[in-house]
């Protein structure tokens, strides 16, 4: 198993992962407040046909996000 | 019996959790739309009889994930419930939490346990929670959570009398707090005994977004910032620890109180099955085209049925009137004016409500976002977002209803170049002033085998609007200037069957919303089109009556010709006759003598009636009895009379297509932009760039094919 953090932009179609940190910004903190919490899974379930934005599955809810903004969490593939 | 005692009650929670269903469930249709002051969210309010000693009005906040906002709607949540000094300022709040996603809705619910008012916490969508195998202890929640917490299934109405029910008696204060203020930013208590009705984290709260707030009083502004400098009290340190410590303590509340099978989530898993198709790279799009085409149908088809209804009816009652009342100018300022004027605010109202039923529809079952997540990296190229699509393409049809439906793009910035630039796109009322100038310069000839010349010009002329707007909307991203950071971060959410009650209230509100809010204005500016094309300086107008009274002169000719030229004479000699004088050395270069100029200034009314004023003008007849053959004939023999040339040169022809499709002509436009900016600054800035505009594009073909 990879374990080397990177961040979620980089992740495919299908993959699923752990989140690890986030960025200390603004933005990683709207995420954090959406449930990108450290520690919680995820997986990409969708990337929009023209290559952004990603929708991905956490907690029990979808969230649509550009690929510059899932630049902010970083994330340990599983 | 005494005064019912009142009181407010504000709804709050995460977007997609079921808000608008309990409000439509507690106040029916006892409510209202309005806007939140000094800001353009809207403000949904309602009566609520609890019992007859109680009267609650209920407001509607705006859907938000925290209580840190990100942007305007979001803001005057935090207002509503942390500025006292709101008019909306809540004695109890209702707090909605989705019981299928409970840890992500419990940040914001703690948050407002934490301001310390008395909430009652609303756990919607338990229907969705059973069905995916998530089991929620809900006496032990209300036991950890320390507020009352009420099971319930909003859409159908279930648990909501139980909700009335503690709702009718006293809602106590919360009894826990989920963050430990010590740690997070020392004693917050000094401040709070300084800002009245706030309890510590209220006052932290404000130290971090005071400066945001519309009207908060100056004196709480300095003992704010004092305390934040001798504090040293850091906004974003405070804001990320907070949310850590949320979330340990949610942790534990989840952890004791729900129990998640580790099966699959159903919902989940079917809105995945129904993504694969929607958000496919061909079946995606090809099903985002056919239903954009369906709306797109509807609002340019489909509407125009009432939509000749409603102006014939119009015409009908006016004709009826103008027989009932004694001749003379209040009665023509009552029906040629005011009465027009308001049918000009009614036949608007098909097109809203057909196109907010379908904007509804789509919202309600979730595939809006979907639209905004397929054709965000497209609408970015243009420097808009995803959210701007359906307003553009409602453009095509009505820049009315599609400057409306803009409210569902939270970016400020992103909203005003959308607004700025819709009235670009080829709407329907451009349609007849193309049709007549198309078919009067163009040949109707086949090329490439297929296509109808006259039908390449009609495309080339949508395809040049859409263009400008494009263009317009990329130079406007580098000029308009925002703190505002534009993010795409949006719930997906699943895939749901729409309310239907939701769609009716909302197609019957944006309709009401235009008609008292924009109608006055299009009333007015329709008084004064009328009095400029009906009255003219000195007795220029008695003259001309009189000639027409004189039967040496009206005996050589039949009754209609003569109604004709009565009119032509009429207009020519009237105020907006002799502006078009006054303004042809403006127009020439374009191209345009005096009549194309009174044309012009008649067309503001609406684009469309350009082709009835050049009718008039040319003594072919009122729009009513028109006919197309003759006025073109006409158009034809027109011939300048210091110059000797056709006024209706291909030049000219040209020019004037391209003034259409460019210029800022029409009233309603301005008066819906000014209801939906708040303002005089956006509408007037539109009118005059885009005019300027089509005056440049209009000279320049006009010198370039002469």
């Amino acid at each position: 198993m990879n374990k080397t953090v990177i961040p979620l932009s980089l992740l495919k179609k299908g993959d699923k992962a752990i989140i690890v940190s986030l960025d200390n910004s603004a933005l990683g903190i709207k995420l954090m407040e959406m449930g990108c919490m450290p520690g919680e899974h995820l997986a990409i379930d969708y990337i929009a046909p023209l290559g952004d934005p990603i929708s991905i599955r956490i907690g029990n809810y979808l969230l649509g996000l550009r690929k510059d903004e899932a630049v902010a969490i970083k994330v340990m593939k599983q | 019996m005494s005064e019912p005692k009142k009181i407010k009650i504000a709804l709050a929670g995460n977007p997609n959790c079921g808000k608008t269903s309990l409000f439509n469930a507690l106040t029916g249709m006892r409510q209202k739309v309005g806007n939140f002051p000094g800001v353009t969210v809207d403000k949904k309010t309602g009566l609520l009889f609890l019992n007859n000693k109680t009267e609650a009005l209920v407001v509607d906040l705006p859907g938000t994930y925290s209580i840190y906002p990100r942007r305007i709607d979001e803001m005057v949540t935090f207002d509503v419930l942390a500025n006292p000094d709101n008019v909306s300022h809540p004695d109890v709040i209702v707090l909605l939490a989705d019981a299928s996603n409970l840890k992500r809705n419990l940040l914001f619910c703690t948050q407002v346990i934490d301001m310390g008012i008395p909430t009652v916490i609303a756990l919607n969508m338990m229907d969705l929670a059973e069905k995916n195998n998530i089991r929620i202890d809900v006496a032990k929640l209300e036991e950890e959570l320390g507020v009352p917490v009420i099971p319930m299934n909003a859409r159908e109405g279930k648990g909501v009398d139980k909700l009335l029910k503690l709702l009718s008696g006293e809602v106590a204060k919360p009894k826990r707090s989920f963050i430990d203020m010590q740690k997070l930013c020392g004693d917050a208590k000094e401040l709070s005994t300084k800002i009245p009705y706030s309890n510590e984290y209220v006052a932290a709260l404000l130290a971090v977004l005071h400066k945001e707030l519309n009207g908060f009083p100056e004196e709480k502004h300095k003992l704010i910032d004092e305390w934040v400098a001798a504090k040293n009290f850091v906004v974003a340190r405070f804001q990320g620890e907070e949310v850590l410590q949320r979330y340990n303590s949610i942790n534990r509340v989840v952890k004791d109180c729900v129990n998640e099978e580790q099966k699959e989530n159903k919902s989940l898993e079917t809105t995945s099955r129904i993504d694969k198709i929607l958000l496919h790279p061909l079946w995606g799009y090809l099903i985002f085209l056919g239903v954009f085409f369906l709306v797109f149908q509807a609002i340019f088809a489909w509407a125009q049925y009432p939509m000749d209804l409603i102006s014939s009816g119009f015409s009908t009652a006016g004709n009826y009137l103008h027989d009932l009342l004694p001749t003379g100018m209040i009665s023509d300022l009552l029906i040629q004016g005011v009465w027009a004027g308001a049918g000009g605010v009614v036949v608007f109202i098909p097109q809203i409500m057909l196109l907010f039923g379908f904007i509804t529809i789509l919202e309600d079952t979730g595939y809006m976002a979907r639209v905004s997540f397929l054709m965000d990296k497209l609408m970015r190229t243009t420097g808009l977002s995803g959210k701007s699509t359906v307003p553009l393409i409602s453009g095509m049809a009505c820049a009315i209803p599609a400057i409306m439906s803009t409210r569902n793009i939270e970016s400020w910035k992103d909203r005003i170049i959308t607004i700025m630039v819709v009235p670009f796109m080829s709407c329907s009322a451009r349609l007849p002033v193309y049709t007549l100038l198309v078919s009067f310069a163009v040949p109707s000839q086949t090329v490439f085998g297929i296509f109808n010349m006259r039908g390449m010009w009609m495309l080339g002329l949508y395809l040049f609007g859409f263009l400008s707007a494009i263009v317009a909307a990329f130079i406007m991203k580098l000029i308009v200037k925002t703190k505002e950071k534009s993010l795409f971060l949006m719930e997906l959410p699943i895939y749901r069957w729409p309310r239907w009650g939701n769609v009716g209230v909302t197609m019957f509100e944006k309709a009401k919303v235009f008609v008292t809010d924009a109608g006055k204005i299009i009333v007015a500016i329709s008084v004064v089109l009328w009095f400029l094309a009906s009255y003219g300086p000195g007795d220029e107008i008695k003259t001309v009556e009189k000639k027409f009274e004189d039967t040496s002169f009206t005996s050589h000719y039949s009754s209609v010709d003569l109604d004709a030229m009565r009119q032509s004479e009429k207009l020519t000699h009237s105020y907006a006759g002799h502006i078009g004088h006054f303004i042809e050395p403006a127009t020439m270069p374009l191209g345009f003598d005096w009549k194309i100029g009174i044309s012009l200034i008649t067309a503001f009314a609406a684009r469309e009636v350009f082709v009835g004023t050049i009718a008039t003008i040319y003594s072919v007849g009122s729009t009513g009895d028109m006919d197309m053959n003759k006025l073109k004939a006409r158009m034809h023999s027109e011939v300048n009379p210091s110059t000797g040339q056709q006024v209706f040169s291909f030049a000219t022809v040209v020019s004037l297509m391209i003034f259409f499709a460019l210029a800022m002509q029409c009233m309603s436009t301005i008066a819906v932009v000014r209801r939906e900016t708040k303002s005089w600054k956006w509408p007037m800035i539109q009118l005059f760039y885009m005019t300027g505009i089509a005056y440049l594009a209009s000279f320049i073909t006009y010198q370039l094919l002469r």
